[in-house]
């Protein structure tokens, strides 16, 4: 990874703000990009707090005070994007979806930052045995397809099916074990490096112990690169969330909306040419990922001053900027 | 590392321990590089074995509900289920050795079996795929990296975004859609049609690998089939790790393009187009190879999802069969083998990058 370049010290505290920075460093092209990252991202937030006001059924509703639902209807006005072939609304349980989707990437990713700082902390910090046998731990299982680990551990959770918050955290606990070793590697090279550096040495002469240096001084340094990561890996917990929906280890449909499920059942409706089941749930995953992606991608761009774009117009400031500091 | 995504794509996959002497070379970096192999592949299978007994025995898990108490614990003896679990686990690691992985529950047929006869597919999906990456990625990524920060560029790489986003099993859908429902060009499901299919299995030694069968056997008939029915799984699987490729291309052809010895070519008058696809592509290469190795995981990952959508009766269609029959003996064996491949493939990519760059032997 990169290292990151500061933004000026002379913006105020909300201006240096990961994301806020990185738009104003922006230009051109690259800005697009992360304007629409930014813009998808906003939709899929919102769209997941909103869903309960904006959906128009339950996302396990299959009749109303009208009636039973019609199975696999096409779109139309009451079912905006149709219905399934359980007669489940196609609009209501994408709405839902996204919630679900949310909090398994949230519980992924905070549970595996969690773990995979303290361990790469400690075990770049103290080193010896416990260095050795993490790293060669992590590697393991960072090698193996990250899907399969993900199967076994959700085996080993809930046995595969379970309920809403039961299948939320299996998927997310599945996706945390499959994550750790990334954030160990990181937060571990990063400590390596700046062990030798002269403010870790001065604070151990001091005497600070090893967990104040560690949680003080090496912390906050080490952990900067993260947000870059945390981007990247919200798509992948939301893929490996999809990849064990579709392999029918997600949630049960009745107990929340699972983008991955619905496309496995959509899987046979497309023979017979149905295609509102699928086709909405999976744009919501790609748009989603999408969105991710392209901040992630973006903010990285950005914090490589090699691949960071200038707007001509910017480029002739900062020159003239230059050129005036250099005559004072 | 200018690559994000898939995230942490370091150069190894494995970190081999640094030797202390610079001398050693190559023979020597081969060595530890194998040995590394064993603990990988060890980790993996004592953390599968435990993971799934932890849940409890396979017998209780396949046939719960099914059969009496009495007759459950009977059959759990008769497996050896209810010994203590360090004995099971020696027991299974000497088993593994001999190269016998036990019988499923489900159909009772040897895992080895399984494994020989679902692999072949998986591996003739997964090299098609490869192609299919390859084909897309490297000349798309060249393209991308002349044009840097041009429209083409800026095309294909929300392209290549898109190739990432895009969940197999959703490509497959929609590939399936058009190619095979509406336009009705294409078969959506399966190997082959069953006549072929029976035609090639019949064959004398089958490779497994159904275009090969058909080739060496001559029958074109069979091979227009088997490439008809391998078009869009490969497709699904390949585009998505096409997507990859782009981007390592587009970025280490960035680097490579702007290299002296790249300028001095045009000085000498070499056309563009030569620079691009000579000069600046070779060296573009290298990290692709490594970065491979990663890739083989994820293409591992991605085929389950595949053989699923397609209906293509390869390891990971098995696999998810037999996860759905929750039979976890048949699920460890085919995990255990995906795993050794992992390792052995990671393995000879590193050395692979050796021979090419002297640089990472240490």
């Amino acid at each position: 990874m990169t290292t990151p370049t500061l933004p000026s010290s002379a913006g105020s505290r909300f201006k240096s703000l990961p994301v806020i920075s990185h738009l104003r460093m922006s230009s051109g092209l690259q800005r697009g990009m992360l304007v629409a990252g930014l813009v998808l991202c906003a939709v899929f937030i919102l769209s997941s707090l909103l869903a309960p006001l904006l959906a128009p059924f339950g996302f396990a509703q299959s009749s109303d005070a009208s009636g039973d639902f019609p199975r696999q209807a096409a779109p139309d006005a009451k079912f905006l994007w149709g219905t399934t072939s359980t007669g489940y609304d196609v609009f209501s349980r994408t709405l839902f979806g996204a919630q679900t989707a949310i909090w398994v990437i949230l519980a992924a990713v905070v549970m595996s930052l969690f773990i995979g700082v303290l361990l790469g902390l400690i075990s770049g910090y103290l080193g010896g045995w416990f260095d050795r046998i993490m790293v060669v731990l992590a590697d393991a299982i960072y090698a193996f397809p990250s899907l399969l680990l993900a199967i076994v551990m959700s085996i080993v959770i809930s046995q595969g099916q379970s309920s809403l918050f039961g299948g939320i955290m299996a998927a997310a606990i599945s996706i945390t074990v499959v994550f750790i070793p990334q954030y160990f590697r990181v937060v571990r090279a990063e400590v390596m490096r700046l062990k030798a550096e002269p403010f870790v040495e001065s604070a151990q002469v001091i005497g600070a112990s090893p967990w104040r240096v560690m949680f003080t001084h090496l912390l906050r340094n080490a952990t900067r690169t993260l947000p870059l990561i945390f981007t990247l890996n919200a798509t992948e917990a939301l893929l490996t969330l999809a990849g064990l929906g579709f392999l029918g280890f997600g949630i049960e449909p009745t107990a929340a909306s699972e983008w991955g499920y619905d496309l496995n059942r959509a899987m046979s409706d497309a023979t017979s040419g149905i295609w509102w089941t699928g086709m909405f749930p999976g744009l919501a995953i790609v748009l989603t990922v999408m969105g991710l992606t392209l901040v992630g991608e973006s903010m990285n761009d950005l914090n490589d001053p090699r691949l960071r774009r200038f707007s001509r117009k910017k480029a002739k400031r900062i020159t003239q900027s230059a050129q005036a500091g250099a005559s004072k | 590392m200018t690559i994000t995504s898939p995230p942490g794509q370091e150069v190894s996959p494995i970190a081999a321990p640094k030797a202390k002497s610079q001398g050693g070379g190559f023979l020597r970096y081969l060595i530890t590089r194998f040995l590394l192999i064993i603990p990988t592949v060890f980790i993996l299978i004592t953390v599968v074995f435990f993971l799934m007994r932890v849940t409890g025995d396979p017998i209780t898990a396949a046939m719960g509900g099914r059969l009496t108490p009495d007759q459950l614990a009977a059959r759990i003896h008769e497996a050896g289920y209810d010994r203590p679990m360090l004995i099971q686990y020696f027991e299974y690691l000497g088993q593994i050795f001999t190269g016998d992985l036990g019988r499923t529950l489900s159909d009772n047929r040897a895992v080895t079996e399984v494994l020989t006869t679902y692999g072949a597919a998986t591996l003739e999906l997964a090299i098609n795929a490869v192609i299919v990456a390859l084909l897309v990625g490297i000349p798309l990524g060249l393209v991308a990296a002349k044009f840097r920060d041009r429209y083409p560029d800026a095309i294909l790489r929300i392209l290549a975004i898109l190739g990432y986003a895009t969940p197999v099993f959703f490509a497959g859908l929609i590939l399936k859609l058009v190619f095979g429902v509406w336009l009705g060009w294409l078969p959506i499901s399966g190997r082959a049609d069953w006549e072929t299919e029976l035609t090639l299995t019949g064959l004398q030694s089958p490779s497994g690998i159904y275009w090969l069968d058909a080739l060496r056997s001559g029958n074109m008939e069979a091979f227009w089939n088997v490439a008809m029915h391998a078009l869009l799984p490969a497709l699904a699987l390949g585009l998505l790790t096409g997507g990859v490729f782009l981007r390592l291309v587009r970025t280490n052809a960035i680097g490579t393009l702007g290299r002296e010895y790249v300028e001095a070519g045009r000085s000498r008058g070499v056309s563009e187009f030569r620079l691009t696809t000579k000069h600046a592509y070779r060296p573009a290469l290298i990290p692709i190879i490594t970065v491979m190795g990663l890739q083989i995981a994820m293409l591992l990952g991605g085929a389950v999802l595949t053989e699923t959508t397609f209906e293509w009766s390869g390891l990971g269609f098995k696999l998810a069969e037999y996860l759905t029959a929750r039979d976890f003996v048949a699920v460890q064996g085919i995990v255990v083998l995906l795993a050794i491949i992992v390792a052995v493939t990671n393995f000879i990519v590193d050395v692979v990058a050796a021979l090419i760059d002297p640089r990472v032997r240490y």
